[in-house]
């Protein structure tokens, strides 16, 4: 057991690390370093991942966040986000690194600045000496007792790789670790020193590793030593705070949907629009919703459309009633409007279904596809009429003729939520499609 | 001020009432909205908001803005509940306020991801190691998806503990008029803290059993300690046994139906009628579908009642044994394959009341029709 003597912010007590563990020659590296920069105890916070290293918090006199394995990293995170004095270290072992690999990664390339220290064991120390993922080539561990065979990973490439700001790497038997730690911990942004060390429980026995292997490791793979890797980069919360937080605040006009209109509206009313992508099938109906509640009425609205949304079709749901709605399913709609052979095909079942007292508005194109039905059928050519405007104006055209025709509200209702709830340019195209709507329900009437 | 606003919509104007300061999240349908609300909602009152690598850091970066002293929310699904489980666990034995929205879908795995499901009731409840209580209430409008989210926070700073708001796909992505006038905004309640000239913090120290701990944030005037591991008053690791169990009796104790009702009066909806024998019980998205099934029934003359359960976790026994008083047939309709049911079949006499169990996994909203056939069935 080693007993700690002159530290500052360590207690001045026995450690409980196997004797000849690194973890008991690396903390008092960190406590100098600590000192070095003169960390105010309440402003600094150790977060322990996970094995044998999760046990250093308790010997230190600093605020200290002990969480789950290989998740040290997204806590430290947190406490960094929210409160961005202070001062984060992760003490985790290299089994942390393995389980918390997309965290590391993460970090790095957000440039946070946390500080990690990895103190590297090549196995997993408190669970019996099982394998990580800096095991050696050809180690020797409880899970890999014939030797080997993956190949270890290198953490400071990890940060390089995705331009992460500080990356060092060092051994247990570095004179110089205090001053490494200082540094990683003084810059800011995201930094790792990765300690390579003894597990003289497991590792060092299996393996007979003394201080001579372990230097050679680090010749056969190749892994630098020292400042692996360093970038000035901005910040991760620096740069949130200069793109987000200080972005400009536009004055959102609050618009409320009060009524306005009359409404002639029976029963509980439900429509569908069945289009495709492209035809602005959603936001239409949001339009054609909140002119349903200018004009009074209770108006729910859902959509369906595949994943890949700029493709397939497009269907929107929307149901009106003089009272609060509570059943949002529609099994016989009153209304359906057909105006993509995409939305046809998602809504043949419903169609064949209705009965004489419904009605499909439908495309003068799409006519020949239908089902049998019992539905009123009425044909419009709402496409080439949306032509000649704007094609992405079909949706709202063709709830401008259904309104015209079933006069449920006034079509000067969608008028005015247009004008209240689209930005301008697309408000006098969608102005113009309404006004075409109607006027083929003048022209255009073709009643089966 | 009318609006025609969705579920999601509504839980993100919530949060922001409620004075959330820390967002977390990563995308899946149907919760992504709330992730695109809160990133776009929270910079602008000087939060945080940040999409995560991953559901687990998502939560972790929760968890850890939370002990930081940020009132802290994060959104998703089915299958990031899954993600979550590990951390809702740290975050009940670190006793951490934490907001969790959770908007299903029809499970398991994958399941139908951009589909209506209930399946998580039970999940979310028991999704963690160990099995000790969390808080979840469960919204049926848009309105009370706002109004639930401010009281999800109240609770979840309350009581130090995970706190479930249970949406679905169909209540959290369907357009409804929403008259804001007529929206109950409850009044946002804090954690407890610790007063700064405190000599000493012990994190985790409590009186009574079912007391929660005064709070301290990192980077406060105390040092703080937070541990993952069964630990004392001050966070240290405890091997005691009889310790360990007063420990674990506080996490079990300290959240209680009656406790929570004092500061979610909403726990049941209760809408008795005279000399009813029959009774609608469900929750979430379904409890309208039962709401227009009972209005049906009582239009053809049946008798019937009918409770909405709000308070899904700690489960509102005595509401629900006020609400079978004479009942002898219960309607459970749900969107899955028999999951609150077991809470009631647990808490009635089955020999005196006949379950009528509805499960529908269709990924449609039950008809109401369903359910006011099996009332008409008997009356």
């Amino acid at each position: 057991m080693v007993l700690v003597k002159n530290a500052v912010y360590m207690k001045e007590v026995e450690l409980p690390f196997c004797p000849g563990c690194g973890h008991s020659q690396i903390l008092p590296q960190l406590d100098k370093a600590m000192a070095k920069l003169n960390l105010d105890p309440q402003k600094t916070v150790l977060v322990t991942d996970i094995g044998c290293v999760g046990l250093s918090d308790q010997y230190f006199n600093v605020n200290a966040f002990h969480g789950l394995h290989g998740r040290s990293i997204t806590y430290a995170c947190g406490l960094k986000m929210a409160n961005p004095e202070l001062t984060v270290i992760v003490l985790m072992g290299d089994g942390g690194l393995g389980i918390g690999g997309a965290h590391f990664i993460n970090a790095a390339r957000r440039n946070i600045d946390i500080t990690v220290i990895i103190f590297n064991n090549f196995n997993f120390g408190m669970t019996g000496g099982e394998h990580s993922v800096t095991t050696p080539f050809g180690g020797k561990t409880a899970t890999t007792y014939l030797g080997n065979i993956e190949y270890p990973l290198d953490a400071c490439s990890l940060v390089k790789a995705v331009n992460g700001g500080f990356a060092a790497r060092t051994t247990v038997f570095d004179k110089n670790l205090s001053d490494l730690i200082a540094e990683a911990i003084s810059f800011k942004g995201f930094s790792v020193v990765d300690v390579w060390e003894y597990c003289t429980a497991y590792y060092v026995p299996r393996n007979e590793l003394n201080k001579e292997k372990m230097l050679k490791l680090l010749e056969t793979y190749g892994f630098e030593t020292g400042i692996v890797h360093k970038v000035e980069r901005k910040e991760y919360i620096e740069a949130y705070k200069e793109t987000y937080l200080n972005q400009p605040q536009k004055q959102l006009k609050q618009i409320s949907l009060e009524t306005e209109f009359e409404n002639n509206l029976v029963k509980k009313t439900g429509i569908i629009i069945a289009g495709a992508a492209g035809q602005k099938v959603k936001s239409s109906a949001t339009v054609f919703g909140s002119s349903a509640i200018l004009s009074g009425l209770y108006a729910t609205q859902k959509d369906d459309y595949p994943i890949t949304i700029m493709t397939g079709h497009s269907v929107s749901e929307i149901i009106l009633d003089k009272k609060e709605i509570n059943y949002t399913g529609i099994d016989n709609p009153d209304y359906i409007i057909v105006i993509a052979p995409e939305g046809l095909a998602k809504v043949k079942k419903l169609i064949e279904k209705m009965d004489e007292g419904s009605t499909i508005l439908i495309d003068e194109q799409l006519k020949q596809l239908l089902p049998e039905t019992k539905a009123k059928i009425e044909v419009y050519p709402f496409k080439k009429s949306a032509n000649a405007i704007d094609r992405f104006s079909i949706t709202i055209l063709s709830l401008a003729t259904f309104l015209a025709r079933t006069n449920l509200f006034p079509v000067d209702a969608l008028r005015k939520a247009v004008s209240l709830t689209q930005k301008k340019g697309i408000a006098e195209i969608n102005l113009k499609a309404i006004d075409a709507g109607v006027k083929l329900v003048e022209e255009f009437v073709s009643v089966k | 001020m009318i609006e025609f606003l969705d579920g999601n919509e509504a839980i993100v104007k919530g949060a922001i009432d409620a004075g959330c300061e820390f967002f977390a999240g990563y995308p899946i349908t149907p919760a992504t909205p709330i992730l695109l609300g809160m990133m776009q909602e929270l910079p602008k009152v000087g939060g945080v908001a940040i999409q995560a690598e991953d559901e687990i850091a998502s939560i972790g970066f929760c968890i850890g803005a939370s002990m930081a002293g940020k009132k802290a929310m994060t959104a998703t699904s089915g299958p990031g509940i899954s993600l979550y489980s590990e951390n809702i666990g740290l975050a009940i034995m670190g006793e951490t306020p934490l907001v969790i929205v959770d908007v299903q879908r029809q499970g398991p795995a994958t399941g139908s991801a951009t589909k209506d499901g209930q399946g998580d009731i039970q999940f979310i409840r028991w999704g963690t190691s160990g099995g000790y209580p969390i808080i979840a209430i469960s919204p049926t409008t848009v309105e009370e998806c706002y109004t639930f989210t401010i009281y999800a926070f109240n609770l979840a700073e309350i009581f130090r503990t995970p706190t479930f708001l249970v949406s679905s796909k169909e209540l959290s992505m369907t357009r409804q008029r929403v008259d804001w006038s007529k929206v109950e905004k409850p009044e946002v309640i804090g954690r407890k803290y610790l007063p700064e000239n405190a000599s000493e913090y012990k994190p985790y120290y409590f009186e009574k059993v079912d007391d929660v701990p005064l709070f301290s944030p990192f980077g406060g005037k105390h040092i703080v300690r937070y541990t993952t591991s069964t630990h004392d008053e001050y966070g240290n690791l405890l091997t005691n046994p009889e310790k360990i169990q007063i420990m674990m009796e506080h996490l079990d104790k300290k959240i209680s139906e009656d406790k929570v009702k004092k500061f979610f009066p909403h726990a049941v909806k209760f809408d008795p009628q005279d000399g009813a024998e029959i009774l609608v019980i469900s929750y979430g998205i379904t409890a309208r579908s039962a709401i227009e099934a009972v209005e049906l029934a009582r239009e053809r003359g049946a008798k019937v009642s009918n409770l909405i359960i709000n308070l899904l976790w700690p489960v509102p026994e005595s509401e629900i044994m006020k609400a079978i008083k004479g009942i002898r047939k219960i309607i459970f309709p749900e969107m899955n394959n028999g999951q609150y049911v077991l809470e009631i079949e647990r808490i009635v006499d089955k020999s005196k009341v006949e379950i009528v169990r509805i499960n529908q996994m269709d990924t449609t909203l039950i008809n109401p029709k369903k359910i006011l056939n099996e009332i008409l069935k008997t009356s």
